[in-house]
C-alpha cells in the first residue's frame, strides 16, 4: 500500500463479541460513525456507516464473501475495496480494521474523520 | 500524448446523456475531452417516466440516469444548470452565462423540444412567469410543481388530449383529483388515431373517471392571484384550481437558428447526423430533422446517439442513420394503446384493415402497403402488439389473408410465442434490444432480471417490455440454454435446483446456512444466497433448523420492516381485523408514549406504527402486549375479513369467525414469499378474497369457494377456484394443505400468483383435492407440526438472541 497523504489514527473499539458473528454494528468514534463487520471467518471490516445511494444503514446489511448488501435497495459493495459491484454507486470509504490478540477491534481512521 | 479533441454536447437530456455514454463505451474517453452543458438543474433523467412520477408509480430519484458524480468519475466536464447562450461557429466556441467559454472541435446539439403554449389570456403573472397553478409538463421541475399543487388541489384541467395530456390526466386522477381534459378538436389524439379509435379511447378513459371536453378552445384562465377556472371561446367555463398545458411540443432550435445553421421544423441533418451547412456540428434527438421528419420520441434519439458515437469514435466511421421505425404507447394503467408507424393510409393503394369489438373496447387498424405492414393502431388488446411490431420492424410480408395478422392460425393467438421469435426481433423498443442480445446476455451470466436489464438496457426506458425480458430469462433457463443450468439454481451460491438441494440437505443433514454453503457451495458464504437458504432450511427442518441470524435480512433479525430512513414499522397482529377497545387504547398509548411519527390504518385491516428506531422496538412491543403481525417478512401476513352473516344483511357465511380461525392457526408460518388471505361472507366479496393468495367466499347453501393464486398488487390476477368446501373446518384444511404445498415447491420469492400459474390449477386440484399422488396426509401433518410450535418473535423483547440484537449505535471511543 502506498502512504496516504492524510494521517491516520488507530482506535480500539472494544471486544469483537459486541458484534454477532456474520453481522455488523455501528460504532461511534468521536463525532462520526463507522460500520464494523464481523465476518464468519473472524475477520473484521470497517466502512462508512451509511450507503452513498440513499443513506442506507450498511451495518444492517447481509454480509458474506467479503461483500455487504445494503438493506434498503440491495446494492452490493466490496468490503475491501469499497467498490459498488454494479458500479451504480460511488465507492464506500473503507477503513483498515483488524482484531488484536486480546480480541479487540482496532480500526484506523483518517484524522479528518474525527 | 497527443492533445485530445474537444467534444462539446449541448443538452443533457435523453439524447445528449445517452450520446456521452455511447461515446465512453467505445473508448471515446481517450479520444476526446468531453464537455456537457445541461440547462436542467435536475440533470440527466428518464423523461418518459415523468408520467410515472406524476402518477406516483415512480419516485423522482428512481428515474435518474446518471448522477453528476458519474460525469466526474468518467472525466466528463458537466455544466449542470447552465443554459448555453451563444454558439460562435467561426471561433468554434460556446458561450454561457458566468463567463463560461468552451472551445469545441466537434459540437453536438441535443436541446430536445419545448412545450407549445397556446395563446390564452391570463396565463402569466406580473413577472412574466406562469401564474400559480399553471404548469407545462416537460421536466422533473414541472412535474414536481404539478405534484405540489395537486396536493392541495381538487380539480384539474389538462389542456390538450394527446399522449402526454392523457398521461398527465391519469396521473392526476391517481392523486385523487377530479380531472378534466380539454381538447381542441373533435376527437382525442387526432393526429395519431382516427375518430372511431378516438371515441373508443375516450370511453376507456371516461370509465376510469377522466372527464373529457371536446371542441373546446380555451380563451382565458380565470382567477385573481390563484387560478380558479377556464373560460372557453364558446362562452362556457370550467372551475379548476390546477391547469396543465399539454398542447404539444416543438423542437428547441433557437440556438441553432442564431448560429445560422439550416433549420426548418428542426435542425436539418444528413444521414451522418451532421448539420446541412456545418460538418463539425451534429444534432440528435427531438431537435433534429432528418429527411423532413422530426420525431419527439426516445427510440430514434437513442438510435441517433448510437450512430453518432460510432462515427465520432471511429468504431464505425461509415455508420449512418436511416429512418427509424417508430412506435409508441400510451402509458396509462388499464388502457392499452399502441401506435405503430403510419396512423392512416397516406399513399395511393394503401389497404386499411380494421377490426372492432365494442364490448371489449378493442379496436385494431392496420395499414398495409405493398404487401408490408406500414402502420397499426391497437387499442384495448395489448397481446397483439409484440407480434405486429416485429412484422413491422422486420418488414416481413403480410399474409395473403390479412385476418391472420389478427388471428394467427399457426400459434396460440393469445400469447405471442417468444420462443418462436427470431433472434433479431426487437424485444425492447425503447432501446432497440433484440431477443438475441438478451439471450446472449443471459448466457454471459446475467441471471437476474435487474442484472439482465442493466447489461442489455432492455426495460430501462418505458419499462413496458419487462415482462417479455423476464419471460426470455426464464426461457433461456429452460429450453435453449440447457447447457447453462445455473439459471435454474435455487440460489446463486449453490449449483443445484431446489429439488436437488432439498435432497442433498436432507441426505447430508445440513441444518444451518453456513453448513450448506460449506458443504455444497464451495465454502463461500455468498451473501445473495443466505436469506433464501434460511427460508428453505426452515421449511425442511422445522424445529430442528439451526438458526443463524446473520443469514437473515435485517427485517427478520429485528422483526420489523426497515424504512427509508433506517427506522422501522411495527404492525401488531389484529386477528381478522377485529380489534377490542382495550387494544386500540393500548396502541394509542404506545403511539403517544413513544411519539410515534405516524399511526396508520393499513391496507391489511390493521394498524401500523411507523418510524420507530431499532433500539426502541423491544419496549414498544412490550407495551403493546400484542403479538407480531409479521408485516416485515415472507410469511403468513393477514386474513382480511368482512363483517359477514352475523351483521350484514346479505351475509351467507360467517366470514369473520372463519378469518380469525385461519389467522390464529396459520399466523407467522414462513413461506417462499408473503401470503395474504381473506374471507368474504358472500359473492359481493367485500374482503377481496378472489384476489388474495388464498381466499374463501361464502356461497348459497352454507358452502365456501376456495380461491388460490389471486393478487392485486403489482399484478392483478383473479384467483382460481381450488374447490368448494362445505364447512369452516374443510376450508381450513384446504387452505393449510395448499400453503404447505406452496412452501415445499415454490421458488424463493415466488408469489402464489406465479406459482399457481406455473403448476396449473388442474394439477393442483389433482394433487390437493383428489389426492392423486397420496401426498395430502403428509402435507397436512407437516403444516400441523409447524403451526403447533408457533412462537411470537416479539417475545425476543425479553429474551434477545444477542445482547446487541436491537442496538442502535454502539459507543466506541470519544
Ligand atoms: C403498510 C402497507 C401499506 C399501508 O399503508 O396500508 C404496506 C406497506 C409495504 N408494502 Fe405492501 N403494504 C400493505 C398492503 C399491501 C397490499 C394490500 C393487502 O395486503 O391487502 C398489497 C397488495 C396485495 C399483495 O400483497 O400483492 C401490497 C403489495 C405489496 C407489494 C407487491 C407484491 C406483489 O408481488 O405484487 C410489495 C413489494 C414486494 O413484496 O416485493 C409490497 C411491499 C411493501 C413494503 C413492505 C415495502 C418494503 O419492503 O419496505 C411496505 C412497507 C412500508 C413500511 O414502512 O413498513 N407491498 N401491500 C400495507 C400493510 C398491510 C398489513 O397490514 O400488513
Ligand atoms: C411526460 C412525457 C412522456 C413521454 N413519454 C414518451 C414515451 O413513452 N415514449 C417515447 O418514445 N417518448 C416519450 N416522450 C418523449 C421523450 O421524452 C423525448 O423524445 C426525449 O426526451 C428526447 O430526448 P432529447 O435529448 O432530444 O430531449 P430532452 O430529453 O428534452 O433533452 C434536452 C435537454 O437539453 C437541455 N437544453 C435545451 N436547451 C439548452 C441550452 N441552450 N443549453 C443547455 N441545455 C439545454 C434541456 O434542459 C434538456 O435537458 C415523453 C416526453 C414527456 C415529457
Ligand atoms: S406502502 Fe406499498 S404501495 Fe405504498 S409506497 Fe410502500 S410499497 Fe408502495
Ligand atoms: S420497450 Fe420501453 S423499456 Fe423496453
Amino acid at each position: 500500500m502506498t502512504a496516504a497523504s492524510t494521517t491516520t489514527r488507530c482506535y480500539n473499539l472494544g471486544p469483537l463479541r459486541q458484534v454477532p458473528p456474520g453481522e455488523g454494528r455501528v460504532f461511534r468514534v468521536g463525532r462520526s460513525s463507522v460500520a464494523v463487520f464481523r465476518a464468519r471467518d473472524g475477520k473484521a471490516y470497517a466502512t462508512q456507516a451509511l450507503c452513498p445511494h440513499r443513506a442506507g444503514p450498511l451495518a444492517d446489511g447481509i454480509i458474506g464473501a467479503g461483500k455487504v448488501v445494503c438493506p434498503l435497495h440491495g446494492e452490493k459493495f466490496d468490503l475491501v475495496t469499497g467498490q459498488s459491484l454494479g458500479n451504480r454507486c460511488p465507492p464506500l470509504e473503507i477503513y483498515p480494521a483488524l482484531v488484536d490478540d486480546g480480541g479487540d477491534i482496532i480500526v484506523s481512521l483518517p484524522n479528518h474523520q474525527r | 500524448m497527443q492533445n485530445k479533441r474537444r467534444l462539446v454536447v449541448i443538452g443533457n437530456g435523453m439524447a445528449g446523456g445517452r450520446l456521452v455514454e455511447e461515446v465512453l463505451a467505445r473508448g471515446g474517453g481517450g479520444l476526446f475531452e468531453i464537455v456537457v452543458f445541461g440547462d436542467d438543474p435536475d440533470g440527466n433523467y428518464n423523461r418518459i417516466l415523468l408520467s410515472g412520477v406524476l402518477a406516483g408509480t415512480n419516485q423522482p430519484q428512481d428515474i435518474l440516469i446518471n448522477a453528476p458524480t458519474w460525469y466526474a468519475e468518467k472525466g466528463v466536464k458537466l455544466h449542470s444548470g447552465v443554459r448555453v447562450g451563444w454558439i460562435d461557429r467561426l471561433a468554434r466556441k460556446i458561450y454561457a452565462p458566468g463567463e463560461i467559454v468552451e472551445p469545441y472541435d466537434t459540437l453536438v446539439i441535443a436541446t430536445g423540444s419545448t412545450p407549445i403554449v397556446p395563446s390564452i389570456k391570463g396565463l402569466y403573472g406580473d413577472l412574466g412567469s406562469f401564474r400559480e397553478g399553471i404548469h407545462v409538463f416537460r421536466t422533473l421541475g414541472d412535474c414536481e410543481g404539478i405534484i405540489r399543487c395537486a396536493a392541495n388541489g381538487r380539480r384539474a384541467a389538462v389542456i390538450g388530449g394527446g399522449l402526454q395530456g392523457l398521461e398527465a390526466a391519469c396521473g392526476l386522477m391517481s392523486r385523487g383529483l377530479e380531472v378534466h381534459v380539454v381538447h381542441l378538436t373533435s376527437h382525442l389524439m387526432e393526429t395519431q388515431v382516427d375518430p372511431t379509435a378516438g371515441a373508443m379511447l375516450q370511453r376507456a378513459l371516461e370509465q376510469r373517471g377522466v372527464q373529457i371536453h371536446l371542441e373546446k378552445a380555451t380563451a382565458t384562465v380565470l382567477g385573481d392571484d390563484r387560478v380558479s377556472g377556464l373560460a372557453f371561446e364558446d362562452g362556457s367555463t370550467l372551475g379548476c384550481d390546477l391547469v396543465v398545458i399539454a398542447a404539444g411540443t416543438r423542437p428547441s432550435v433557437d440556438l441553432a437558428k442564431q448560429a445560422g445553421l439550416t433549420v426548418q421544423r428542426g435542425i436539418v441533418v444528413h444521414d451522418d447526423l451532421s448539420c446541412r451547412n456545418d460538418p463539425d456540428i451534429c444534432a440528435i434527438g427531438d431537435c433534429a430533422e432528418h429527411r423532413g421528419r422530426t420525431f419527439g420520441l426516445v427510440g430514434p434519439a437513442w438510435e441517433q446517439a448510437r450512430v453518432l458515437a460510432d462515427r465520432l469514435t471511429g468504431a464505425n466511421p461509415q455508420a449512418t442513420y436511416r429512418e427509424s421505425k417508430v412506435s409508441t404507447r400510451l402509458k396509462v394503467m388499464g388502457v392499452d394503446l399502441t401506435l405503430i408507424g403510419d396512423s392512416d393510409s397516406c399513399r395511393e393503394g394503401d389497404e386499411v384493415v380494421t377490426y372492432i369489438e365494442p364490448s371489449r373496447g378493442v379496436y385494431v387498424k392496420l395499414i398495409v402497403r405493398e404487401g408490408l405492414l406500414a402502420g397499426a393502431t391497437l387499442l384495448g388488446d395489448g397481446l397483439l402488439s409484440p407480434r405486429l411490431l416485429q412484422i413491422f420492424r422486420r418488414g416481413q410480408p403480410v399474409p395473403q389473408s390479412r385476418a391472420e395478422l389478427l388471428f394467427p392460425v399457426t400459434e396460440d393467438a393469445g400469447s405471442p410465442n417468444l420462443a418462436d421469435l427470431p433472434a433479431d426481433a426487437h424485444v425492447c423498443n425503447c432501446n432497440g434490444v433484440s431477443k438475441g442480445a438478451i439471450m446472449e446476455a443471459v448466457k454471459a451470466g446475467h441471471r437476474t432480471l435487474k442484472g439482465l436489464c442493466e447489461a442489455t438496457r432492455a426495460g430501462t426506458g418505458c419499462g413496458s417490455c419487462k415482462p417479455q425480458v423476464k419471460a426470455l430469462l426464464e426461457l433461456a433457463s429452460e429450453g435453449t440454454l440447457a447447457d447453462d443450468p445455473t439459471v435454474q439454481y435455487y440460489v446463486p451460491g449453490v449449483p443445484m435446483t431446489k429439488r436437488k438441494l432439498v435432497m442433498a440437505v436432507k441426505e447430508k443433514e445440513l441444518r444451518s446456512v453456513s453448513a450448506v454453503l460449506e458443504a455444497l457451495g464451495g465454502g463461500t458464504d455468498d451473501p445473495d444466497s443466505k436469506a433464501a437458504l434460511a427460508s428453505l432450511l426452515r421449511t425442511v427442518w422445522g424445529e430442528e433448523y439451526e438458526d443463524e441470524r446473520d443469514a437473515r435480512h435485517i427485517n427478520d433479525r429485528v422483526h420489523a420492516n426497515i424504512q427509508k430512513d433506517g427506522t422501522f414499522s411495527v404492525v401488531p397482529r389484529i386477528y381478522g381485523g377485529v380489534a377490542t377497545p382495550t387494544q386500540l387504547r393500548r396502541i394509542a398509548d404506545v403511539a403517544e408514549r413513544y411519539q410515534v411519527p405516524m399511526v396508520k390504518i393499513t391496507g391489511g385491516q390493521r394498524i401500523a406504527l411507523l418510524g420507530i428506531p431499532k433500539e426502541e422496538l423491544p419496549a414498544v412491543w412490550r407495551d403493546l402486549g400484542m403479538p407480531s403481525g409479521h408485516a416485515y417478512t415472507k410469511a403468513f401476513r393477514t386474513c382480511k375479513t368482512c363483517v359477514g352473516a352475523d351483521f350484514c344483511r346479505y351475509g351467507l357465511g360467517d366470514s369473520l369467525t372463519l378469518g380469525v380461525k385461519i389467522e390464529r392457526r396459520l399466523q407467522g408460518i414462513e413461506s417462499p414469499h408473503k401470503m395474504k388471505l381473506a374471507c368474504s361472507g358472500c359473492p359481493r366479496n367485500c374482503a377481496e378474497a378472489t384476489t388474495k393468495d388464498v381466499g374463501a367466499v361464502a356461497v348459497e347453501g352454507g358452502k365456501w369457494e376456495v380461491f388460490v393464486g389471486g393478487s392485486a398488487g403489482s399484478r392483478v390476477r383473479k384467483g382460481d377456484i381450488l374447490c368448494v368446501a362445505q364447512s369452516h373446518d374443510e376450508v381450513l384444511n384446504y387452505v393449510r394443505r395448499f400453503i404447505q404445498y406452496y412452501r415445499e415447491n415454490a421458488k424463493y420469492q415466488e408469489r402464489t400468483y406465479d406459482f399457481v400459474e406455473r403448476i396449473g390449477i388442474q394439477e393442483l386440484r389433482r394433487l390437493l383435492v383428489e389426492d392423486a399422488e397420496g401426498i395430502c396426509d403428509g402435507l397436512d401433518a407437516e403444516i400441523t407440526a409447524i403451526a403447533d410450535v408457533y412462537a411470537d418473535p416479539w417475545q425476543e423483547a425479553d429474551a434477545p438472541v444477542h445482547p446487541n440484537q436491537f442496538a442502535g449505535v454502539l459507543a466506541g471511543v470519544e
